[in-house]
């Protein structure tokens, strides 16, 4: 049986904003609706930018991608500021469950020095790509102007920074809060032969100027091809390596990134679906990027889990391209 | 591993943060960072950079989804239990229709120029501090937009902000102020809004309308103000962090930063001015004058606070002994000016009741009965006749701060401060000798401006008349959103919630 409290329920003028209306109808709107569309400025800019006095402000030319309405693009997720903070406070939980356990049980720091020293020259350094990525992502908030496709990048370029800090933590937990791992593993990054093809991307991706090309690049195509590289197969590698504990400490990584990559290829499908035009562009910076991102994994493969591991990420990385009616150039096989 | 000492905090935080940065070597630094240089703003070492607060990812995570918990356990049950009805007065929710239309898309643009330095900077502890202000900001906008969703359900002209935002002309004042800081470099960026507008003037734009709300009985939106003010706390230290940073770390960035704290003073100031109609008018229930709220918060907080930076050679804002002079007028100065052009504006305005009137002249006892009540009075005997007085002709705008040229000089309350100069033989107009001088400083920047009158004139707003302007590109619901509060839907909603029978003409004020 169901107990029905009666309330005073009270006649409305109106259900929505009216920006809300025109696009959805006189109906109750949602709240990522009311949080997402048509809240930024649109028109009558004051002042052309000393940085870029060839555009305006929130200037819709800063991709060469072209939409009727941005707003064809939206987030899966529904991911407005309050429902993305927490979701992730949820899974910061249970990972701060598992660097506690770790810590305590001794899990990382009792291993072998030589296992420890992989860790550092192997994994921990991919949390410089979590920085690169985090500034890539911070540009396209900051460029890119419909709410649904801003607000989701600058969600992107946040969860970079935390996924970097985790990585962090690993090495603190190696050295016992001192840097000193940290130093070591940071000089792998720049020093290493192996590690330069990646830290060269790194820092290619930050000088490209087209948001759209960026997005493409960090979010679907490194982003992609390194987490199942990194947290699939480096990870069993790990495993049998005997440091099958490193799996509790990159638990967020995985979901992590079985999450963004429902929101990626949402972005990619529709801006593919527009235009002819699009699709083309899209598919000349797969086929200029795409190759590079396998070229930078290569040696890191080579050293670890074997080349053999590539074709696997890479036919993994086509099937996803395939859903956003791209097509990937089949770099690693 | 070869065991060192155990970091500290601040160590750890920057092994967590700035750490995961490195110098590039395959592409050039400048390259990677275009924007650090031009505007002649030196950098010896961002190590210097002292993070204002240490919060690391899952920290944030964690005590903001904390915090947006409660706030929307609050909103679900405002509307649930139609918390609208226990507001003050029907006439309070104006002050609503103003910050959604003038403030929110402040926070969505503070967001959108903060994601954009928070790329910029080569000192990764700024960014990420500036990264995080930006997803705060974000989240004012949209936490803004859930709180008034409500409202705008029962009462009118909160129903199309943004566009409302780019298009009317008393709201091209926020709107030009924050187009003005965004298209400035990074740096002046950061001094315009982190420090002096978050950190110098903060608690005259939000205190008044999260007091006042509290004072008013909108549990929405204090709860938002509330749950904001730990945000709010974070980013008036990244504001003083800045200016501290930018003045110890080159003797050549002093004069550069003293400009810029001359004009963003000053048009913060004249944005202000919108802040102060409010606190003295639009409240129902007055928290304080804005008089003594200017006194508080910027001649004794601002005073000590200019005074602690003397030692990096920096001197109070040029004309804030004007400012401080204006505090006595320019609340009446505003309402006046609303009230005559009540037929174009998304809120509604009246003429104060008679206690209020009274609260006015006690809290304003050197000017308000000598200049503005009489005002009022006329107004109100006018009204009485069926002759509420509205203005026809569209108002002269200042060129930098695009409020009409409605201020005084400071020695004579009865004279406008105009001025004018002539650029590229082109005239200029401005409210104060203030915004010509800014003007003087960049007129390249300002003659760019999009003047709301002007270009109705110019025919570029929708329409050749003024009731088509108003309708066909403001997007107003004529009769509903604009004209007096008394005779408004509004008020016939208010008084069927309260039971109150319309008052005879004659019983007005």
């Amino acid at each position: 049986m169901s107990v029905e409290i009666k309330t005073n329920s009270v006649s409305t003028i109106r259900n929505t904003y009216s920006h809300i209306k025109r696009r959805f109808g006189d109906k109750p709107a949602t709240r990522y609706q009311e949080a997402s569309y048509d809240i930024e400025a649109t028109e009558n800019f004051h002042y052309k930018p000393l940085w870029d006095p060839q555009r305006s402000l929130n200037d819709a030319s800063r991709t060469s991608i072209k939409m009727k309405d941005w707003y064809q693009i939206s987030d899966p997720r529904q991911f407005y500021y309050g429902a993305y903070v927490g979701n992730r406070a949820k899974m910061q939980e249970s990972a701060e469950t598992s660097y506690k356990f770790c810590e305590k049980r001794d899990l990382i720091s009792s291993l072998e020095e030589s296992i420890q020293l992989k860790i550092l020259k192997y994994l921990v350094p991919f949390r410089h790509l979590n920085l690169s990525a985090n500034m890539n992502n911070s540009m396209i908030a900051g460029d890119s102007i419909a709410t649904t496709v801003a607000q989701a990048h600058i969600y992107q370029s946040m969860d970079h920074l935390g996924m970097g800090q985790y990585l962090s933590r690993i090495a603190l937990m190696i050295d016992g809060n001192t840097g000193a791992a940290l130093n070591t593993s940071k000089t792998f990054w720049m020093d290493d032969p192996m590690w330069q093809p990646m830290r060269k991307l790194a820092e290619d991706s930050m000088v490209v100027q087209d948001w759209f090309e960026l997005s493409l690049l960090q979010n679907l195509l490194i982003d992609k091809a390194l987490f199942s590289f990194v947290y699939e197969a480096m990870d069993e590698w790990f495993g049998t390596l005997g440091a099958k504990d490193i799996s509790m400490l990159t638990e967020f990584m995985r979901d992590w990134n079985k999450d963004t990559t429902r929101w990626i290829l949402a972005v990619v499908k529709t801006a593919v679906a527009e235009s002819d035009d699009n699709k083309e562009k899209l598919q000349a910076w797969v086929n200029l990027w795409e190759p590079q991102v396998f070229a930078a994994l290569a040696p890191i493969a080579q050293e670890t889990v074997g080349k053999e591991a590539l074709p696997k990420i890479q036919n993994e990385l086509a099937a996803l391209l395939k859903k956003t009616g791209l097509q990937s150039t089949g770099a690693a096989l | 591993m070869t065991a060192t000492k155990k970091l500290n905090l601040k160590q750890k935080y920057q092994y967590l943060t700035r750490d995961m940065d490195w110098e590039p070597s395959y592409q050039k630094k400048s390259d990677i960072f275009p924007q650090e240089d031009f505007e002649g703003i030196k950098i010896v070492d961002w190590d210097g950079w002292e993070d204002p607060f240490r919060l690391t990812m899952d920290a944030y995570w964690k005590y903001q989804a904390e915090k947006e918990k409660k706030l929307y356990a609050i909103f679900d049950a405002f509307a649930q239990n139609n918390g609208h009805q226990n507001i003050s007065d029907g006439r309070y929710v104006n002050s609503l229709k103003l910050f959604l239309s003038g403030v929110s898309p402040l926070e969505y643009a503070a967001f959108q120029g903060y994601a954009k330095v928070g790329r910029q900077f080569s000192g990764a502890g700024a960014r990420v501090a500036c990264q995080m202000q930006a997803i705060d900001e974000l989240r004012h906008s949209q936490t803004q937009q859930h709180a008034m969703s409500h409202y705008n359900k029962h009462f009118n002209g909160l129903h199309d902000a943004p566009l409302m935002h780019d298009r009317v002309w008393f709201l091209s004042v926020p709107k030009s102020f924050f187009d003005d800081a965004r298209s400035a470099g990074p740096f002046e960026f950061l001094t315009a809004i982190s420090f002096s507008f978050e950190y110098v003037l903060t608690n005259l734009l939000f205190v008044p309308f999260m007091s006042g709300a509290a004072y008013n009985g909108d549990m929405a939106t204090v709860t938002f103000g509330f749950s904001a003010q730990s945000d709010e706390a974070r980013h008036m230290t990244l504001g003083l962090e800045i200016i501290k940073f930018l003045l110890e770390q080159h003797e050549d960035n002093v004069p550069i930063v003293q400009k810029w704290i001359d004009k963003w003073f000053w048009r913060g100031f004249r944005l202000l001015s919108l802040v102060s109609m409010m606190m003295d008018y639009m409240l129902p229930n007055k928290v304080m004058s804005w008089q003594e709220a200017w006194e508080v918060y910027y001649e004794q907080s601002g005073g000590a606070l200019f005074k602690d930076l003397e030692r990096y050679g920096i001197r109070p804002p040029k004309y804030q002994d004007v400012a401080n002079a204006a505090k006595e007028h320019i609340s009446h100065q505003l309402w006046s000016t609303f009230y005559q052009y009540g037929q174009a504006t998304n809120f509604h305005t009246w003429i104060p009741k008679k206690e209020e009137l009274d609260w006015l002249a006690e809290k304003y006892p050197n000017s308000f009965d000598k200049y503005y009540r009489p005002r009022f009075e006329h107004w109100d005997a006018l009204q009485k006749k069926g002759e509420r007085f509205y203005n026809p002709t569209l108002p002269q705008l200042c060129q930098v701060c695009q409020v009409p040229v409605l201020f005084t000089e400071t020695d004579d309350p009865t004279a406008f401060s105009h001025r004018d100069t002539v650029y590229k033989e082109e005239r200029y107009h401005f409210c104060s000798e203030a915004c010509c001088e800014i003007f003087d400083n960049e007129p390249e920047k300002y003659i760019q401006a999009w003047l709301p009158v002007h270009q109705i004139y110019q025919g570029n707003c929708g329409g050749p008349d003024l009731p088509s302007v108003l309708s066909d590109y403001y997007h107003f619901n004529l009769g509903e959103d604009n004209l007096d509060f008394s005779g408004s839907p509004d008020e016939k909603r208010w008084n069927e919630i309260k039971g109150i029978k319309p008052l005879d003409k004659d019983d007005v004020a």
